[in-house]
């Protein structure tokens, strides 16, 4: 049996690294092979709901039938554009208040003192202890007009009548941004813990004032973690369906509730893959872009 | 500033001058952290071009002495001076001083010509400026092939070749160098000893060094200070560090020393003569010393102050019966370990003057060691 996977080139050590790929292939790229098909069939009454690609025609003549029509119709019908603008809108702004408050919340927890570093970090990713629907809902429960915080605000007296709060854009901010901090805290703590202080003391040496020093050194180092968690964010947020649903107006218009829609009401699978798959490239064609100035820049120097 | 080297024959002693003016002087300086006295009631005298050295072994102070000079730490009690001008208050970004650190800490993220430039952009200087002093110091330190590159890129010679530009481009009245050499292997730290020498002279910066390595300090300095539980034992040239140790301690951390214990048997006014349990007669020195009869003193005696022979001395003092323990063969010279009668070991180099010497002194020989009754140092303390 050894003997015979040696034959085949496969020792430990390659079966080993072989593991992880084997993850991604059955787990990622077959799926995704999956949605793809789909998305290039046409739907129809039936179990599974699409028809297949490949069919007979004749007696030697395999016929591939690429339906193209699923993709035509996201780009004419606005509905689509409309909902990849704004998902991709809400998630931004999501990611930009999520930098904001994380920021300095990373900082705070790595400028402290060791010993209670580990503390402060669990406290952060102690919400992960209940579920993410539950924690979502919990929301209403604080936002609604006769909720938790405008019961407050009448109380101290700030307003005279609740205001609308459930299901406005402001909802869906609060809950993407509560539900999505830790994973913006969590890779700048990570950063930030590691910068070295000497540096700092350096750049006060060479005449820096505390907010240049942190302007020139601290920000520009912490770049790969400030860009970890903007995508760790903002990658969930253009696709997040639960949170508009639950918290959001129920008219708001996100591609995740639009895929939704297709798949669940519609049943027009072929389109729903086509979304997914465009949602994809939207997503995934600027981050290769932004991979390849970064190997760039950390290779120049030499070349340049 | 003077740009020509020092005539070497024009003797630099600015500390022997009643009307030369400190340059530096940190009066009275304490610092606490919690209840560890980390520097204890310093006092010190710097001079314009001179290159300092603080030296101790590590906690000593000397880092924090350093860092209280760059403004990184508040002294507890005490003022620094620097050209006259009360620095004490002043925070770091706006001394005129700066500080090369033992990390080096250049900007990971900056190429080595950025790095150079940005305490000159922090002034606000022109952009020609900037760029022609930043290409004159890369020059100096050898960098010019260099300015491209990032720090990673670099060896650690070189990184500490940039921090040392970065600190120099600003023309501090102050260079302090926080164990510049400590990163480098062997041979790199002595030719960056002389290459940082020369920087000195040519630009005529007063350069305060914090090291552990007594050789490092020996080399570079005009004048070292020595110090231990953040106080200041002893200031002085290299060669008085070395001759004329104050202490025990500056006997032993200066060099190595053979160090015996006695009593003082007869002191005169140009001569004194000691009793030490360790040898059969009395150890004379022909200077006089400030202390009362019968008190214990140490009587230091360098190893290469030390000669070894086969007949015994004739005289009353200044000698030893010992046997051969040890020896070790540095090429240059040899280094025997001797023990005396009473046990006590003596360390003595001899120099290897000839090639084949056949009547070297083997292991187990007894031999006799005797010494010029000026070579003894005696301390009280």
């Amino acid at each position: 049996m050894n003997a015979r996977l040696k034959r085949l080139g496969l020792r430990g050590r390659n079966l080993t690294t072989a593991v992880p790929y084997l993850w991604l292939i059955v787990f990622f790229l077959i799926p995704f092979a999956i949605v793809l098909k789909i998305s290039f069939s046409t739907t129809q009454i039936a179990m599974p709901p699409y028809e297949p690609l490949l069919h007979w025609a004749g007696e030697k003549m395999l016929q591939i039938q690429l339906n193209l029509g699923n993709f035509a119709f996201l780009v004419e019908d606005n509905l689509y554009w409309m909902a990849y603008l704004n998902s991709i809108l809400v998630a931004a702004v999501s990611t930009v208040i999520c930098l904001l408050i994380g920021f300095p919340v990373a900082y705070a927890i790595a400028r402290s003192d060791p010993s209670a570093r580990n503390i402060l970090m669990l406290l952060v990713v102690l919400p992960f202890w209940t579920s993410f629907l539950l924690r979502v809902y919990a929301w209403i429960g604080i936002l609604k007009n006769n909720g938790l915080l405008n019961n407050f605000l009448l109380w101290i007296g700030v307003i005279d009548q609740p205001i609308q709060m459930l299901q406005t854009d402001f909802a869906v901010y609060v809950g993407i941004v509560y539900s999505y901090l830790p994973f913006m805290i969590l890779p700048l703590y990570a950063n930030l813990e590691k910068l070295d202080l000497t540096l700092l003391e350096a750049a006060a040496d060479l005449g820096c004032k505390p907010w240049q020093a942190f302007y020139k050194v601290t920000l520009p180092l912490s770049k790969p973690g400030i860009i970890a968690g903007c995508l760790l964010v903002f990658i969930p947020a253009v696709g997040e369906f639960v949170i508009p649903s639950l918290l959001g107006d129920p008219g708001m218009l996100m591609i995740g509730k639009v895929l939704w829609t297709e798949f669940f009401n519609n049943r027009d699978w072929p389109v729903a893959s086509a979304v997914a798959i465009a949602l994809l490239l939207f997503l995934v064609i600027p981050i290769m872009f932004y991979q390849r100035a970064q190997d760039a820049e950390a290779g120049g120097g030499v070349h340049r | 500033m003077s740009t020509q080297p020092r005539p070497a024959q024009q003797k630099f002693e600015p500390w022997n001058d009643p009307d030369a003016k400190p340059y530096v002087r940190i009066e009275k300086v304490t610092k606490q952290f919690g209840d560890f006295v980390a520097v204890d009631d310093v006092t010190l005298d710097i001079y314009k071009k001179e290159i300092f050295c603080l030296l101790g072994a590590s906690g000593c102070g000397k880092t924090t002495l350093l860092r209280i000079l760059a403004g990184f730490e508040k002294p507890t009690s005490g003022r620094i001076y620097i050209d006259g001008v009360d620095m004490t208050s002043i925070p770091p970004y706006e001394r005129p001083v700066n500080m090369m650190f033992q990390s080096y800490a250049v900007f990971p993220h900056m190429t080595v010509e950025q790095n150079v430039a940005f305490g000159l952009k922090q002034e606000g200087l022109a952009k020609a400026e900037i760029a022609r002093r930043v290409g004159d110091m890369l020059e100096l330190v050898r960098l010019g092939q260099f300015g491209k590159r990032k720090p990673h890129q670099l060896s650690g010679g070189q990184r500490q070749r940039v921090a040392l530009a970065r600190a120099l481009v600003k023309k501090p009245k102050l260079l302090l160098l926080d164990e510049p050499l400590a990163a480098l292997d062997k041979k790199l730290r002595e030719h960056t000893q002389f290459e940082l020498i020369n920087i000195q002279e040519t630009l005529g910066v007063t350069f305060i060094v914090v090291t552990h390595d007594q050789e490092e300090a020996m080399t570079l300095s005009s004048r070292i200070g020595l110090m231990n539980h953040g106080e200041i034992l002893q200031v002085g040239t290299p060669s008085e560090m070395y001759e004329y140790p104050a202490s025990r301690f500056a006997a032993e951390f200066i060099g190595s020393v053979n160090m015996f214990e006695g009593r003082l048997i007869e002191d005169e006014p140009s001569y004194v003569r000691i009793e030490c349990d360790d040898l059969e007669v009395p150890i004379y020195v022909d200077h006089g010393i400030s202390s009362s009869p019968g008190a214990t003193v140490w009587a230091a005696i360098r190893p290469e102050k030390i000669t070894i022979g086969r007949d015994q001395p004739q005289a009353g003092d200044n000698w030893a019966a010992a046997i051969v323990q040890d020896i070790a063969y540095m090429g240059d010279v040899s280094i025997y370990l001797l023990r005396l009668d009473s046990g006590k070991v003596v360390r003595v180099t001899q120099p290897n003057t000839y090639r084949h010497a056949d009547d070297r002194y083997t292991w187990d020989e007894r031999v006799y060691l005797t010494w010029h009754p000026e070579s003894p140092v005696v301390v009280t303390k």
